[in-house]
C-alpha cells in the first residue's frame, strides 16, 4: 500500500522541523523530507575537519522564539544558548572599540572616541527597545491583509492598529521613519563616531544586497535586535554544539511527538489533483501521499518549482518572479592550530568570547559595498566573526579553535568568472583582509572551508544563496511576505503551504514562520 | 574585614568585578566579571573554578572516630567505606536539622566533615565520654570546587596518583599536582560532574596556578557565588539559613525543620540503633511530616502576562534570589518559595519551596506570589520532583 500521512513537510530547516514538530503535537501523522543526508538547511554543524565543527552557515542565535522554545521543550531535547555578550571592531592602527556586557565598560570605551557618543549610546539603546518592541508584536500574530474585507483581517487590522497607538508618539514616528530609512541616516540622529557607525549599521546590511547608507537598512538593524527583548529569557547566543545543534534539539522534540524525518530525501514535484494537493513525488520517483502538504522552501521553490506546470495563477508567479533573493553572503570557516593574536589589546580580555566585526569605517563598508555593485566580491570585506570554541570548547581539540566568518558582500551573480573558480580567490581576500588585524592568522590555519552564495544555493536550495530565503526589505516584509494576498501561509493550491523564512516574520533562526504556518494549518481544520 | 583566603591573591586578580561578599568571615568572589553568565556556563559546559575555603572543616581521629560520626549523623559512618563520602544532614535530640555537609572518610580511625556553619562546639559535646580527638582545620585547609563536564580532563592533566576513571560519585583520593600532595572528592554544590580539591593553605596559590594554567584550552573559569547558587538551585540543593534554619539559630519552634521536611529523608537510616534525634524521627516518620520541600516550576506565560499588563518585558532577577515569598493553593498560603532563580540551561523559573504535605504532590498546581511594578500578583507554580537539572554526565 502506497505510504500515506497526514502532512508532509518539504525540507528539514529549522522552520520545517518547527512546523512539523508543532503538526506532530497536535497529533498528525506527519512525515518531513530532507534532500541533505543531515537536517537542519542553513543551521547545521558538520565536522569537515577531525575534530573541529563548522556551524557551517548561519552561526549565532538570535530570533529563536521563546515560545518555541518552551512549548517544544528544546531544552530538555538538548538545545543550550551559551553566552555571546560583546563585539570587538578592531581597527588598523592597533585602535579598536570594544562594546561589552558592562554598561560602563562600554562608555568607557566609546568615550575614547567621542564622549558625547558614549552618552547618547545609552539614549540609543533605549529608543530601540520601544521600537523593537513594536516590531516584536508583530513577529507573533499572523499579517492581517489590509487589502482584505475578511471580518477576521479587519479584526488583526484594528487589534495592530490599536497596539501601535499604544505605543508613544515619538515610537510611532522613529518606527515609520525606520521602515524607510538607512541605517546610517538613522545612526546619524545619535552618533559622530565613525567606526560606532560603521559596526551598528553593519547588522543592518547583513544579507541584503545594500550599503549602509541604502534607504530599508534602518529596519534589518532592528530586525537583528529583536532578540534583545525577552527579558532573562535571552535566546541570543551561541548554541552549544553549533548552529545544528539547534535543528537537532528540533528534530528529537519532533520525533518525540510522533513525526518521521527522511534525509537524503528530494522532493521534485507536488501530486496535483483538481486544483488540491495530493502528495509528492520524490527525484527517486516514489510517490508519497498526504492530506497536506508543507513547503519549507524559499518562495521560488514553493511557488516555481515545486508545482506542475499551469496549477498556480499566472499574476501570482510574476509577484514571486519579482521577489528579491540577490544573495550577497559568504562564509569562510577556519580550523586554527592557537589563537589569533591580535594588533589590539583590549582590556577586557574576554572578547575573545564575543563577536568581532571587521568595520572599521562607514567608507569601508561603502567600498566593499562597491566591489559587488559591479559585480564582485569585496576584496577587503566586511567580517561577522566568533570563534566558537573559545565559547564551547567542544567545538575543537583543547588548544584548537574554530573560527566562523561571515562575509560579505560576495554577489550571486558575478561580472566576471564564475564561482567554482572564484571560491579560492575570495577565501585568500578574507584572509588577507584577517591578516590586517590578526598577524599571526596565516600561520596558524590549518584548514579552509569557503562557502560561496552558489554553494549556498546547491548546497541547501537557497535560491541565488539568499540567507533569509528573500531578502529582508520593506516590499518583502509583513503583509507583503512573499506576495500580496498570499502571506499566511497559505497558497492557490487546496492543503498546499509554505512556512519557510521566505514568509511572515522572515529569516533568521526564529523559527516564527514554522510554528505561525502550524497554526494556520490546524486552524484549517481536518487536516 | 573578612579575611582573605589561601587563594585570595589569585582571586583577587581574577575578580575584575571588585564584587565581594563575606562568607564566614572570608572574602569570596560574588561575580569576577560584570555578570555571572560566562561563570555559570562554565559550571554547565565547561568548567568553573570556585573557591570555597570558607566552608568549615573538622577532621576527627581517633579510636571512637566512626562511633562519634556514626552518633552525629543520620547516615551510617560504619558503612562508609575508606575513600568514600557520604552527604548527610545532622541534627538535635528533637530530631531537628543542625547542619548538613560532607562526611569524607580517609582510614578506618580518620574523618573530615565539611558543615555550612561552626560545629566544633556540638561536635564536642556530641563526643563526651568518647576516645577521640576533634579538630577544626577550618583555617588550615584550602579547598577549590572545579565543577563542570571538562573537570575531569583538567585534572588527568593537573593530577597525578588518582585514576579518574575509577573515581567514582562521592569517593576521594589522595594524589599529586606536581609536588603539591592533595585531596580529591568527587563532589559538590552544582549537579554537575565536578570534584572539590582540599590542599594545605600554603600550597594554594601554585595549585591555583596550576589548574588555570591546564585549565585554559578547556575554557576553566573562575566562577563565582552567583553562578554558584543558580547551579545549586538548579541541582536542588539546600542552602543553610535560606531553605531552612539550623535549630541552633532558630527563634521559634515554627522555625524548625526536620530531613524529612527538607527532602532528606533518604538520608535517615532508621535501622541505626542508635544517633542524635533518632527517636523523634522514628515518631516523625511514623505520624508523617508537616511539611515537604519541592520544585516549583513557575509558569513563564503568566510571568510574561503579569509584567505584559503594566507593558514590561519579564524583569524578574537574573540572579537568585533568597527572599522568601509566599506560595499558595488556590487562596491559602501553603509554604513557602526560599530560593528563587531564572535557569539559564532549562529556560524556566525555578524554585524550592516548602509547603504542606497531604494532597500537594508533583504535578500540583500551586501559585508563587512575584512582586511586579510594586505590586503583589502570583503566578501558577507546578509541584515538581527534584532536582530540576540532572545531566547524564555528572555520574558518568
Ligand atoms: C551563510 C548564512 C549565515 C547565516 N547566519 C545567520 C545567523 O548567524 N543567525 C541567524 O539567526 N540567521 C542566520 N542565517 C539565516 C538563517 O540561517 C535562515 O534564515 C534560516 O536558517 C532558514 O531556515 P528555514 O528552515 O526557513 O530554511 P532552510 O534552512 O533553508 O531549510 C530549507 C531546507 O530544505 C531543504 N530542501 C531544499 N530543497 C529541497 C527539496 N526539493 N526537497 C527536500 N528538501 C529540500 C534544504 O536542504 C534545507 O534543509 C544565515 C544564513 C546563511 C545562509
Amino acid at each position: 500500500m502506497a505510504e500515506r500521512y497526514d502532512a508532509i513537510v518539504i525540507g528539514g530547516g529549522h522552520n520545517g522541523l518547527v512546523n512539523a514538530a508543532y503538526l506532530a503535537r497536535a497529533g498528525k501523522k506527519v512525515l518531513v523530507l530532507e534532500q541533505r543526508h543531515l537536517v537542519g538547511g542553513a543551521t547545521v554543524t558538520e565536522e569537515l575537519y577531525p575534530g573541529f565543527k563548522y556551524s557551517v552557515f548561519s552561526y549565532v542565535i538570535s530570533l529563536m522564539r521563546p515560545e518555541i522554545i518552551r512549548e517544544l521543550n528544546l531544552p530538555g531535547h538538548g538545545l543550550t544558548i551559551l553566552p555571546l555578550e560583546s563585539t570587538l571592531t578592531p581597527l588598523q592602527n592597533g585602535e579598536y572599540l570594544y562594546r561589552g556586557s558592562d554598561p560602563h565598560e562600554t562608555r568607557r570605551n566609546i568615550a575614547r572616541f567621542s564622549p558625547r557618543d558614549a552618552d547618547a549610546y545609552q539614549d540609543y539603546g533605549h529608543t530601540l527597545f520601544f521600537m523593537a518592541k513594536a516590531v516584536k508584536y508583530m513577529l507573533g500574530i499572523v499579517p492581517p491583509d489590509p487589502t482584505s474585507l475578511h471580518p477576521k483581517d479587519m479584526l488583526g487590522l484594528a487589534a495592530l492598529g490599536k497596539y501601535l497607538t499604544g505605543l508613544r508618539e515619538d515610537d510611532i514616528y522613529n518606527l515609520t521613519k525606520l521602515m524607510t530609512m538607512s541605517a546610517v541616516d538613522f545612526l546619524e540622529q545619535w552618533f559622530e563616531t565613525d567606526v560606532l557607525k560603521a559596526t551598528l549599521s553593519a547588522s543592518g546590511i547583513i544579507g541584503t544586497f545594500l550599503g549602509p547608507r541604502s534607504p530599508g537598512t534602518a529596519y534589518v538593524l532592528l530586525h537583528h535586535y529583536m532578540g534583545e527583548l525577552d527579558g532573562n529569557f535571552r535566546a541570543w547566543g551561541f548554541a552549544k554544539g553549533g548552529t545544528g545543534a539547534i535543528a537537532e534539539a528540533i528534530a528529537s522534540s519532533a520525533r518525540a511527538f510522533g513525526a518521521k524525518i527522511r534525509t537524503e530525501a528530494k522532493v521534485s514535484e507536488l501530486l496535483v489533483k483538481n486544483n488540491s494537493v495530493r502528495g509528492i513525488v520524490l527525484d527517486n520517483g516514489d510517490e508519497i501521499f498526504a492530506d497536506t502538504i508543507v513547503s519549507s522552501l524559499d518562495p521560488w521553490q514553493t511557488f516555481l518549482n515545486l508545482p506542475p506546470n499551469g496549477s498556480m495563477p499566472e499574476e501570482l508567479l510574476t509577484d514571486i518572479r519579482k521577489f528579491k533573493f540577490k544573495g550577497s553572503s559568504a562564509k569562510v570557516n577556519l580550523a586554527l592550530d592557537a589563537l589569533p593574536q591580535f594588533n589590539c589589546k583590549p582590556e577586557n580580555s574576554n572578547f575573545l568570547r564575543g563577536a568581532i566585526s571587521i568595520s572599521p569605517s562607514l567608507d569601508y563598508l561603502e567600498q566593499a559595498y562597491d566591489d559587488a555593485k559591479y559585480g564582485d566580491f569585496s576584496r577587503r570585506p566586511y567580517m561577522d566573526i566568533i570563534i566558537p570554541s573559545m565559547i564551547d570548547p567542544d567545538m575543537a581539540p583543547p588548544g584548537k579553535h574554530v573560527m566562523s566568518c561571515f562575509v560579505q558582500y560576495a554577489p550571486y551573480h558575478l561580472r566576471e568568472g564564475n564561482w567554482e573558480d572564484k571560491r579560492e580567490a575570495l577565501g585568500d581576500a578574507v584572509v588577507n583582509t584577517l591578516a590586517e588585524y590578526m598577524p599571526n592568522i596565516k600561520d596558524i590555519i590549518l584548514h579552509r572551508q569557503v562557502v560561496t552564495p552558489l554553494d549556498i544555493e546547491e548546497r541547501i536550495g537557497l535560491s541565488q544563496g539568499n540567507i533569509f530565503q528573500g531578502e529582508l526589505s520593506l516590499s518583502q516584509l509583513f503583509f507583503l511576505r512573499p506576495a500580496a494576498g498570499w502571506a499566511k501561509y497559505r497558497t492557490p493550491l487546496k492543503n498546499y503551504y509554505q512556512c519557510g523564512s521566505g514568509t511572515h516574520p522572515g529569516g533568521g533562526i526564529m523559527g516564527a514562520p514554522g510554528r505561525l504556518a502550524a497554526m494556520e494549518i490546524l486552524k484549517d481544520g481536518g487536516h | 574585614m573578612p579575611l582573605p583566603t589561601p587563594f585570595h591573591t589569585r582571586t583577587a586578580q581574577h575578580c575584575t568585578s571588585a564584587q565581594w561578599r563575606n562568607w564566614s568571615g572570608y572574602m569570596a568572589a560574588i561575580n569576577y566579571q560584570y555578570t555571572h553568565d560566562f561563570e555559570y556556563y562554565a559550571i554547565r559546559n565547561a568548567a568553573g573554578l570556585i573557591d570555597v575555603t570558607p566552608l568549615y572543616k573538622y577532621e576527627i581521629s581517633g579510636p571512637d572516630a566512626a562511633n562519634l560520626v556514626d552518633r552525629i549523623i543520620t547516615r551510617n559512618a560504619h558503612r562508609c567505606k575508606i575513600g568514600q563520602v557520604l552527604y548527610t544532614p545532622w541534627c538535635d535530640d528533637d530530631g531537628k536539622m543542625v547542619d548538613d555537609g560532607t562526611v569524607q572518610r580517609f582510614s578506618e580511625q580518620r574523618f573530615r566533615i565539611t558543615s555550612a556553619t561552626p560545629n566544633l562546639w556540638w561536635f564536642q559535646d556530641c563526643a563526651y565520654g568518647m576516645n577521640v580527638d576533634i579538630q577544626d582545620i577550618s583555617a588550615d585547609l584550602g579547598a577549590l570546587a572545579l565543577q563542570g563536564p571538562k573537570s575531569r580532563d583538567i585534572l588527568r592533566e593537573v593530577v597525578k596518583g588518582i585514576d579518574f576513571n575509577k573515581l567514582k560519585f562521592f569517593y576521594l583520593a589522595e594524589g599529586k599536582a606536581g609536588r603539591i600532595p592533595l585531596v580529591v572528592s568527587r563532589t559538590g554544590y552544582t549537579g554537575d560532574l565536578g570534584y572539590e580539591l582540599w590542599v594545605e593553605r600554603k600550597h594554594a596559590e601554585k595549585l591555583w596556578d596550576m589548574l588555570l594554567d591546564k585549565g585554559q584550552k578547556y575554557g576553566i573559569t573562575p566562577a563565582g557565588l552567583n553562578a554558584l547558587d543558580i547551579s545549586r538551585i538548579e541541582a536542588g540543593l539546600l542552602l543553610l539559613d535560606v531553605d531552612y534554619i539550623s535549630s541552633k539559630h532558630a527563634l521559634i519552634d515554627a522555625r524548625l525543620s526536620s530531613p524529612y521536611e527538607a527532602g532528606l529523608g533518604w538520608a535517615v537510616n532508621l535501622k541505626k540503633k542508635r544517633f542524635i534525634g533518632r527517636s523523634a524521627l522514628a515518631r516523625e516518620k511514623a505520624a508523617g511530616s508537616v511539611w515537604q520541600f519541592c520544585g516549583l516550576d513557575v509558569s513563564w506565560p503568566e510571568i510574561e502576562a503579569l509584567y505584559g499588563k503594566v507593558d514590561l518585558p519579564p524583569l524578574v532577577a537574573g540572579v537568585a534570589s533568597r527572599l522568601a515569598v509566599p506560595v499558595y493553593s488556590g487562596s491559602r498560603q501553603v509554604g513557602q518559595a526560599t530560593s528563587i532563580t531564572f535557569s539559564p540551561i532549562l529556560k524556566k523559573y525555578i524554585a524550592l519551596a516548602t509547603v504542606e504535605t497531604g494532597d500537594i504532590m508533583p504535578g500540583s498546581k500551586l501559585s508563587m506570589e512575584i512582586t511586579v511594578e510594586f505590586a503583589r500578583e502570583q503566578a501558577e507554580a507546578t509541584v515538581v520532583k527534584l532536582p530540576f537539572y540532572d545531566p547524564p554526565h555528572k555520574r558518568s
